[in-house]
């Protein structure tokens, strides 16, 4: 119990340091870094919640794709990374005020808050035990059957997505002699020959 | 659900535990866009450090009350986030291409 304590803390001193970061890194890239970080310290929050087939989830989709993609645009961007620092003092006191703003805010809420007494009864899928039904079996009986609809509206999202980037970053180079095979097989003598009487002398203009 | 579980001590782990954690990362994302305005790539970072922030939110939900949605709807989350980000950075290099900067004073193309 006392191990799990201290890691909670470890793991979560290390998320916020990951965060701070990501915010504060001077060079974009490093910025990814600490982000594939910081995921995966919550990550490990997520198994000490018992939640181990999200966590490996957000480590596979998160650290494996998205941070990488980011990571890919970053490096393909030739930015000038001592232009993009410009303006960040300028920014520190509005930004801290919202910050230190919503942080109160959120503590009100969190610190006013109580878990209402029927919640227990109002459960939609109670978690099943752990030592009968493993978290990952238990969340695909959940999502394949009851919440069947859901997955398919994400797969849905996912493709809507992927059309979206084909489309957005798809465009037709000018100046690279690029082969097109239909447009050469359907040549047409008809159209390319023409036949031209040259008069002696003149030659053709 | 007893009350011990809910705010736990300093050695106890409890829901208001990770309620802190996860309000100071969204409180950091927040943070983060008003710092980077001249970085869209960060901003799109913080972004992402926000939905982790709700998603720590819903797991800690999920696991303290024993009520497995929580975890679907993260799962959902997660995919929004990705097609967010594959979108967004779609979005990042047409504009580089165009404008040469990705920063944020000069997205103002649109403005009628």
């Amino acid at each position: 119990m006392i191990i799990a304590s201290l890691a909670f803390y470890l793991f979560s001193f290390m998320a916020i340091v990951g965060a701070l970061n990501v915010i504060f890194q001077r060079n974009p890239v490093h910025s990814v870094l600490w982000l594939i970080f910081t995921f995966f310290n919550a990550a490990a929050l997520f198994v000490l919640l018992g939640a181990e087939f999200v966590a490996m989830i957000l480590v596979v989709v998160y650290v494996g794709a998205v941070a990488v993609l980011f990571l890919f645009v970053v490096m393909m961007l030739d930015i000038n990374v001592v232009v993009l620092r410009e303006g960040f003092l300028k920014y520190l006191p509005a930004g801290a005020l919202v910050g230190v703003i919503l942080l109160v805010e959120l503590a009100i809420v969190f610190g006013g808050w109580t878990m209402a007494p029927d919640a227990e009864s109002l459960r939609l899928v109670p978690t099943p035990n752990p030592s009968d039904v493993a978290n990952t079996q238990a969340l695909g009986q959940v999502l394949y059957t009851k919440y069947a609809y859901l997955f398919e509206a994400s797969g849905l999202v996912l493709l809507v997505a992927m059309i979206g980037a084909i489309v957005l970053t798809m465009r037709t180079r000018t100046g690279v002699r690029k082969q097109k095979i239909s447009e050469q097989v359907g040549r047409d003598a008809k159209e390319t020959v023409v036949m031209v009487q040259v008069q002696s002398g003149k030659g053709l203009s | 659900m007893s009350e011990a579980a809910t705010t736990g001590g300093f050695l106890t782990i409890g829901l208001s535990h990770y309620l802190t954690v996860s309000a100071i990362l969204f409180t950091l994302g927040i943070f983060g866009i008003f710092l980077n305005r001249k970085n869209l790539i960060v901003i799109m970072m913080s972004i992402e450090l926000m939905l982790l922030a709700v998603n720590i939110n819903f797991v800690a939900f999920s696991s303290f009350l024993g009520d497995l949605v929580g975890q679907v709807f993260t799962m959902l989350v997660l995919t929004v986030a990705a097609a967010e980000a594959a979108i967004g950075l779609a979005i990042v290099v047409v504009f580089y291409r165009s404008r040469r900067s990705i920063e944020v004073e000069d997205i103002n193309q649109m403005k009628g």
